[in-house]
């Protein structure tokens, strides 16, 4: 049962992450229309600028709380340089040229940082564990992941619910030309509204490096992922997003941890292991599938 | 012979024609010069550019973006990969039997992504290819993620596949046989249907064309010619990974198509030559401007796509003139 | 006995209207778009469905062909119940329709446009290897619509070339394609000079031997000029219908129009 909630528990962490990760790409898609694969790529920065500005500062937070504006800085670079001259065409023009800054990423930073993975250690404040139940232990640090990414989470539910810029951004979601009538300057928006999806994709990568690794390529098999949340979730809905998020942390995590037992009973014990992962990512497409036959515009996605 | 030489009279005719003959022989030029390395990024380039020809059917003439193309070389692949290691080595019995894998999982992916439009297409079809992927790294019993070493196909008394010349005369000749397909197709009945529906898919469902079933099929073509290129890769390498399908191959395979000029017949020829030749001399060339640059040269290559989808949208194709129709 | 039932079959065939729609209803959400509307159409008859904007034509259009599914009620084509079928099976039934925005195939020239509304008569189109450009059953039929509606001339041009009027044109030559039974025909003379739209009352007055039409149109003097029987629409529901005389007279309708001045 403690193992149980403890798997619950990474699922919801997970989910958060690439709920992160997913709020910035749905919030492109459903305002800019862009398909933005360098996505991705903003989440793997967020983790260098991380690594070298921890480096310097000597501290975890102060680190990571240096290294988003140096996200946002990059994401309204891109937006600038070359996603606004994305947003009128059409979604091949968009794959390709997005396609395209994956690799220049990737390159810059194996020219910067180094072919080498490196690695950014668990601050040594939550470096323990904390007791989720009277005797259950949950690493604190994945803990503080979950209060951080509700935190963040509520906040962009508020932005985008209560605010004048969500109710731009939900404007924009249905009609652009409406908001340019206003007299809001659109071109500022959809900058800041970039630069603040690289925000969200930034930290996600720099959360995500203590558990898993600081390398080349890392937002790379992520963002298919986060791709698959915002079409189940229905693209441009930031609540789908939030839902979908949620849906394919516990599938993972889930697979991941249960699976393996699961197939042993049927399979050799070193098949069942390898093939349980391929099985649990094999899973989330499959739930995918069924939505996007069941309701082709996703779960919270407007119909036409 | 008199269509050869009034193709000869268009830039386009002149570099398609003499394109097509220097990949004719150039087994002999690479065994005249000793440019073996040169003859196995030939066949890869024969082989990607039926690849490419193949997505060209349903990006090009369709109109549908499917981002998971490399999933079709990669069941072709292993078709014929765990063919081999159960002992079937007759290529009588693999290819037919990859093809038609590909062509089931096609339509059977197809139905379901064809219901879909635009962006959901994109990722639907992109997630169907991961889940391929996933699928054959998770088979431990071939190599699992680190791939798995095979031997060729077996043709006895008619082409040996280790001979790497024949090899890559088979590449080449069915290279000319796909792209004589689809030279058919394009101005076919099937073909007009489904540049239509390109053009106006609402308007061709008034004119009483079932357009889902003509994609559909058009999937399952593409789907069959995509499974031989990843067949060709398989025997070309005697090895078979996960990685031949992983989705940056399927990026790289749209790259190709619209490098080349997405919809021209020849496109994904030159688009695949484009793509192996800066592949393999930018590295170099960069270099020579500064020592160590080369290792970098995607540094340059993807901004090079950025300014392609942005300012370059005809390809190659349109800079060699007009296209007539 | 067998006589009997011949006559009785006969009498069936010639007085069942080609297209009878009876009972429609349709609903968006808290709007009523479409109000328990009963429509006919006689072959060789046009037969003219006007109204304000707003008073549902489209949908109930929508309805007709197929695009839209109505909530109640049902369809007949050709002796049929079409009231599910799909577009594409009512096109093959002969029930063609003209679009309220012109939509043709910018990309092809107005031969292969032509041409490919033959094709979508003749059987499948699974045919992967013959050049269609070189098929007669297909070219020569399409220029022979072309010529009816007087684009002959203007075969080998791109449809994006084409004058509005002329697109309007090529729209009635792929509708006749097929050899519709019925034209659907949603706002042909919108965006036309005068002089275009003199020459499409023409057209159409020329093919009503063909073919019955429902001809939806705000244009009046087209309207009355052509149709043999008008019925309105206002706020969904069907207010009258009858003869250009009989609807001219009407009270009701003079009421819906008042203001507009059109009648």
């Amino acid at each position: 049962m403690d193992y149980l909630l403890i798997q619950v528990l990474n699922g919801v962490q997970l989910g958060l992450l690439m709920f992160l990760l997913a709020a910035g790409l749905t919030l492109t898609f459903g305002i800019m229309d862009l398909v933005n694969l360098a996505h991705g790529s903003l989440y793997m920065m967020g983790a260098y600028f991380a690594w070298t500005l921890i480096g310097w500062t000597n501290s975890f937070v102060l680190g990571a709380l240096l290294a988003l504006p140096a996200c946002f800085l990059l994401g309204v670079i891109v937006e600038i340089v070359v996603a606004r001259r994305l947003y009128a065409r059409d979604h091949l023009d968009q794959v390709l040229a997005t396609f395209g800054l994956i690799l220049f990423f990737n390159e810059l930073v194996r020219a910067i940082w180094g072919p080498e993975g490196r690695s950014i250690a668990v601050p040594a404040f939550l470096n323990r564990t904390v007791n989720i139940l009277p005797g259950v232990p949950y690493p604190a640090y994945r803990f503080a992941l979950i209060v951080v990414g509700t935190i963040v989470a509520i906040l962009l539910a508020w932005l985008v619910a209560r605010t004048r810029v969500g109710m731009l951004i939900r404007a924009g979601a249905s009609n652009r030309r409406m908001i340019a009538a206003l007299g809001v300057n659109i071109e500022l928006l959809f900058s800041l509204v970039f630069g603040l999806g690289a925000v969200f994709a930034g930290l996600a990568g720099l959360m995500a490096a203590p558990i898993a690794s600081v390398k080349i390529g890392m937002g790379d098999d992520i963002l298919i992922v986060a791709f698959v949340i915002i079409v189940i979730g229905g693209i441009g809905s930031i609540k789908g997003a939030f839902v979908a998020a949620m849906v394919v942390g516990q599938i993972d995590i889930v697979g991941r941890a249960f699976l393996p037992d699961f197939l042993k009973t049927f399979m050799g014990a070193a098949s069942a292991s390898a093939a349980a992962p391929a099985i649990s990512q094999v899973l989330i497409y499959i739930v995918m599938a069924a939505v996007l036959v069941w309701r082709p515009t996703g779960l919270f996605g407007q119909r036409t | 012979m008199a269509g050869l030489l009034s193709a000869l009279r268009t830039p386009r005719g002149i570099v398609t024609v003499f394109l097509l003959l220097v990949l004719a022989v150039l087994p002999l030029l690479t065994q005249a010069f000793d440019q073996r390395y040169l003859l196995s990024v030939s066949t890869r380039i024969v082989i990607w550019s039926i690849a490419a020809v193949s997505l060209n059917v349903i990006l090009g003439y369709g109109g549908l973006v499917s981002f998971g193309h490399a999933a079709f070389l990669g069941i072709g692949g292993y078709a014929v990969g765990i063919l081999s290691a159960e002992g079937f080595e007759s290529g009588w019995l693999q290819w037919p039997v990859a093809i038609l894998v590909a062509v089931v999982w096609a339509t059977l992916i197809g139905a379901l992504s064809l219901r879909t439009r635009g962006v959901y297409f994109i990722m639907i079809t992109l997630a169907f290819a991961q889940l391929v992927y996933y699928l054959s790294s998770g088979l431990a019993a071939y190599g699992g993620d680190d791939g798995l070493n095979i031997s060729r196909s077996r043709f006895p008394g008619l082409i040996d596949l280790r001979d790497k010349a024949a090899f890559y005369w088979l590449c080449f000749v069915l290279l000319c046989g796909t792209l004589w397909f689809c030279s058919r197709l394009v101005h076919s009945r099937f073909g007009y249907v489904l540049r239509g529906a390109k053009s106006n898919e609402l308007r061709m469902t008034a004119l009483g064309f079932p357009v889902f079933r003509y994609r559909l099929v058009a999937f399952a073509l593409a789907g069959a010619f995509g499974a031989l290129a990843g067949i060709l890769l398989a025997n070309d390498g005697a090895y078979i990974s996960p990685a031949m399908m992983s989705w940056v191959k399927s990026g790289d395979l749209i790259v190709i198509v619209v490098l080349g000029g997405i919809g021209a017949l020849f496109g994904p020829l030159y688009g695949a030559v484009a793509f192996f030749v800066v592949e393999e001399f930018l590295p170099p060339l960069l270099d020579l401007l500064h020592r160590g640059w080369g290792e970098y040269w995607q540094i340059v290559f993807g901004p090079l796509l950025v300014m392609i989808a942005l300012y370059a949208r005809g390809g190659i194709d349109s800079l060699l003139g007009r296209r007539r129709d | 006995m067998h006589a009997a039932e011949s006559i009785h079959f006969w009498v069936v065939a010639v007085t069942e209207p080609l297209l009878q729609a009876d009972a429609l209803v349709k609903r968006f959400g808290g709007l009523l778009a479409t109000d328990n509307v009963a429509i006919n159409v006689m072959a060789g008859e046009i037969h003219a469905l006007i109204g304000p904007n707003g008073a549902g034509k489209t949908t109930l259009v929508g309805q007709l062909t197929g695009n839209l599914r109505p909530d109640s009620g049902t369809i007949r084509f050709a002796g049929r119940d079409v009231t599910r079928l799909p577009i594409h099976a009512r096109v093959q039934l002969g029930l063609a329709r003209s679009f309220q925005i012109t939509s043709v195939l910018r990309e092809f020239t107005t031969l292969d446009n032509a041409a490919l509304a033959v094709q979508a008569h003749d059987g499948h189109s699974f045919r992967f290897l013959a050049d269609a450009r070189c098929d007669g059953r297909l070219r020569d039929l399409a220029l022979r619509n072309l010529e009816t509606v007087g684009l002959g001339p203007r075969a080998h041009t791109l449809a994006s070339a084409l004058s509005h009027g002329e697109q309007r044109q090529l729209e009635i030559a792929m509708a006749l394609a097929g050899a519709p039974k019925l034209l659907l025909l949603d706002e042909p003379m919108a965006g036309m000079g005068a002089d275009e739209s003199r020459r499409l009352v023409a057209l159409l007055r020329g093919l009503k031997e063909r073919c019955g039409m429902l001809l939806i149109e705000h244009d009046m003097d087209a309207v009355f000029a052509l149709a043999d029987r008008i019925t309105v629409l206002v706020y969904g529901r069907a207010i009258a219908s009858g003869t250009p005389d009989q609807i001219r007279s009407n009270a009701e309708v003079r009421q819906a129009y008042l203001g507009e001045g059109v009648l």
